[in-house]
């Protein structure tokens, strides 16, 4: 791999980013000081900023984060993309096809605009796949950094925890969980439920790779030189440890969302008047002949969505694994 | 500098008349194939500005015996079995574990072999300086990255200030073991270990390293103790010596006698391991054989396999360490007649 040519790429983007790893990102860069050695032999130490180099020329990377960032400036703001309120409905309009009255997309079966319902629902999808993941990273690195750094019977525990719910798969388990809810099943329940079943992965990643880091020289020399637990694990370990976790992460957002989808497909998921791909896509189940676009136009939101998550998440790998490089 | 006189090993005369005592230390490491005693009843101290060199082969336990003064050795499998590390007067191993970190870094201080290993990838030097004031001092922020750049001049960084956001994989060898010593020195320990700094280093860089370390304790008059295997090393700068065998010191004294006239068998196949240039064109003796498997120390004295003196009594007992002649102690059955030699 060669070092990008300095003169048109420039080196503030890499230089910004090695400084985001550190932790002081405020002081503004050095000139000069980095230049001569930068682009030296050693790359095992600018993991950071040689992954950010290497993610800038990939053009996968490059598609899946454009496409994300229009998903999640529609989940944030979807009435910059639309006008219709996703709500107001007209039973005479009920699945009039992609064009009638000028709506892009048609109309579902309620008459509702089905533009405005595609975009409304990439928030839920968004927020139920951050939401997830992010609990689940909260709880499989805590205990997974705790599991691995300490070992001994907390160790055996954890592991032990994990392996029983690794015996349920996701769906199985969250389909249990929710039936237990009793009540209305929103944006809430759904989460807690696919968070339940979703952690086990994080931990034992994470598990595995603080084990590693946990016995190299400058973990030791910060333990002789009287750093505490808490500050080896935070400072010293974690951001040593944590790259897979982050790509399997990325992965995971999207076999949440379609993990949401599949529930509310099922009908155990989010209920009506919830707008969610998986409901679009159960009510249009019914009309797959007449009204085909009901079923395909959800669909292939979801599929592109989950696509993008996997395709950033296999860049990173590809990025921050010098191995596969 | 000071020559102390020697005392019985098990009991010093008084606990506490020097910097760092280590008395009677025993660390073993439990592992699946056996139990390696990596120290056996180790004894040695140090005072002020006196710089002791502990000598020894790969896996004498030299550095196992840091390790257990900085008190890092990895429970399980490592255990400290028996002994007192006393830290002015204070046993080191007996504190609660906030005490003993309290100790770690500011009192003494230890510089590894590998700084490239031995510094976090992923933060700046200056960063990782500045711990130091943030972890023992509570320091804001701004004020430790000011004090990381003294440092970094102090331990003759060029243009330390522009150096401080660097990452360690952007310094030399030579430079990288500046900061490790930079972050050793932060808080003036008043110990500091330095377990074989130049041995990763390449020549001229390894004498500009052990002038600076000389030149930093003479400002600090701070005790040192240097864990090499290199002779040359040893005979420049330090004013005592113990060599290790297997665990235990073989023979300890004052730098010139020792290097003069060496007690034990072992010491004087160390030196005449040495190329030496009055000797060109002659065939180097090194020691027979290789060193005892710690996991099975053998009976007897523990050299006596390779030691071309052994007779029935050193495979039978095991010689203490005892004065042979007043401020030296070795353990060896014939410690007499290897003087004389």
């Amino acid at each position: 791999m060669s070092s990008p040519p300095d003169v048109s790429s420039g080196r503030s983007p890499d230089e910004a980013l090695r400084r985001s790893a550190g932790p002081d990102p405020t002081e503004s860069p050095l000139p000069g000081a980095a230049e001569t050695t930068s682009t030296g032999s050693s790359r095992q130490a600018s993991l950071w900023s040689d992954a950010w180099r290497q993610l800038r020329r990939n053009p996968i990377f490059v598609i899946a984060s454009l496409l994300l960032v229009v998903l999640a400036t529609m989940a944030a703001f979807p009435s910059l993309f639309t006008n219709a309120d996703p709500l107001s409905c007209n039973l005479a309009n009920s699945r009039g096809g992609p064009g009638t009255n000028g709506a892009w997309f048609g109309y579902d079966l309620q008459g509702c605009d089905y533009y405005a319902n595609i975009i409304y629902g990439v928030r839920v999808s968004m927020v139920i796949g951050v939401a997830v993941v992010g609990g689940a990273l909260v709880i499989g690195v805590t205990l997974g950094a705790l599991a691995g750094f300490y070992g001994g019977w907390f160790d055996s525990l954890m592991s032990r925890i994990t392996d029983i719910f690794f015996g349920l798969p996701l769906i199985l388990g969250a389909i249990i969980l929710l039936n237990a809810f009793t009540g209305d099943r929103g944006l809430f329940q759904v989460s807690l439920a696919l968070i339940a079943f979703g952690w086990m992965t994080i931990l034992r990643l994470l598990r595995s790779s603080v084990i590693a880091v946990k016995s190299t020289d400058y973990v030791q020399a910060a333990r002789a030189l009287g750093a505490g637990d808490w500050r080896i694990i935070t400072t010293h370990i974690l951001p040593n440890a944590i790259a897979p976790v982050l790509v399997y992460a990325t992965i995971a957002i999207g076999g949440i969302i379609a993990a949401e989808a599949t529930l509310s497909f099922l009908g155990i998921g989010l209920q009506r008047p919830s707008i969610s791909w998986g409901l679009q896509i159960e009510e249009a189940r019914d009309f797959v002949r007449t009204s085909p676009y009901l079923l395909l136009i959800p669909s292939a939101f979801l599929s592109v969505t989950v696509l993008c998550f996997i395709m950033l998440g296999d860049a990173l790998r590809d990025a921050l694994d010098p191995k596969l490089r | 500098m000071t020559v102390s006189p020697a005392t019985a090993p098990l009991h010093p005369t008084v606990p506490g008349a020097h910097l760092l005592e280590v008395d009677d230390l025993s660390v073993e490491f439990r592992t699946d194939y056996g139990t390696v005693r990596a120290v056996n009843s180790l004894s040695y101290h140090l005072d002020k500005g006196e710089t002791l060199a502990i000598l020894g082969e790969s896996g004498s336990g030299k550095s196992v015996s840091a390790q257990a003064i900085m008190g890092i050795i990895d429970t399980p499998p490592g255990y400290v079995t028996s002994g007192q590390i006393r830290y002015q007067g204070r046993d080191l191993l007996t504190m609660d574990s906030k005490q003993q970190r309290a100790m770690r870094g500011a009192e003494i201080a230890i510089v590894f072999q590998d700084a490239l290993s031995a510094l976090n990838p992923v933060f700046t030097v200056g960063a990782q300086i500045a711990e130091m004031f943030r972890v023992h001092r509570g320091t804001s922020k701004k004020e430790a990255m000011a004090k990381a750049a003294e440092l970094m001049d102090r331990v003759r960084i060029p243009s330390a200030k522009d150096r401080l956001k660097d990452y360690p994989h952007q310094f030399s060898g030579g430079m990288r073991q500046r900061v490790m010593m930079a972050m050793a020195l932060a808080l003036d320990p008043k110990v500091l270990i330095a377990d074989e700094p130049t041995t990763a280093l390449d020549v001229t860089v390894q004498a500009q390293i052990m002038d600076l370390l000389l030149t930093l304790q003479d400002e600090n008059g701070m005790g040192l103790i240097l864990i090499t295997h290199d002779l040359g090393v040893v005979g420049e700068v330090a004013d005592r010596v113990a060599v290790m065998y297997a665990g235990r010191i073989v023979e300890t004294g004052g730098i010139r006698e020792i290097f003069g006239h060496p007690a034990h068998p072992y010491t004087v196949g160390l030196m005449n391991s040495v190329p030496r240039l009055d000797q060109r064109g002659q065939r180097l003796s090194p020691i027979v054989g290789a060193p005892p498997n710690l996991a099975d120390i053998p009976p007897g004295c523990s050299f006596h396999p390779r030691c071309p003196r052994a007779e029935l009594v050193c495979r039978q007992e095991r010689p203490l360490l005892r004065e042979v002649v007043p401020g030296r102690r070795a353990a060896c059955h014939f410690a007499e007649e290897v003087l004389d030699a």
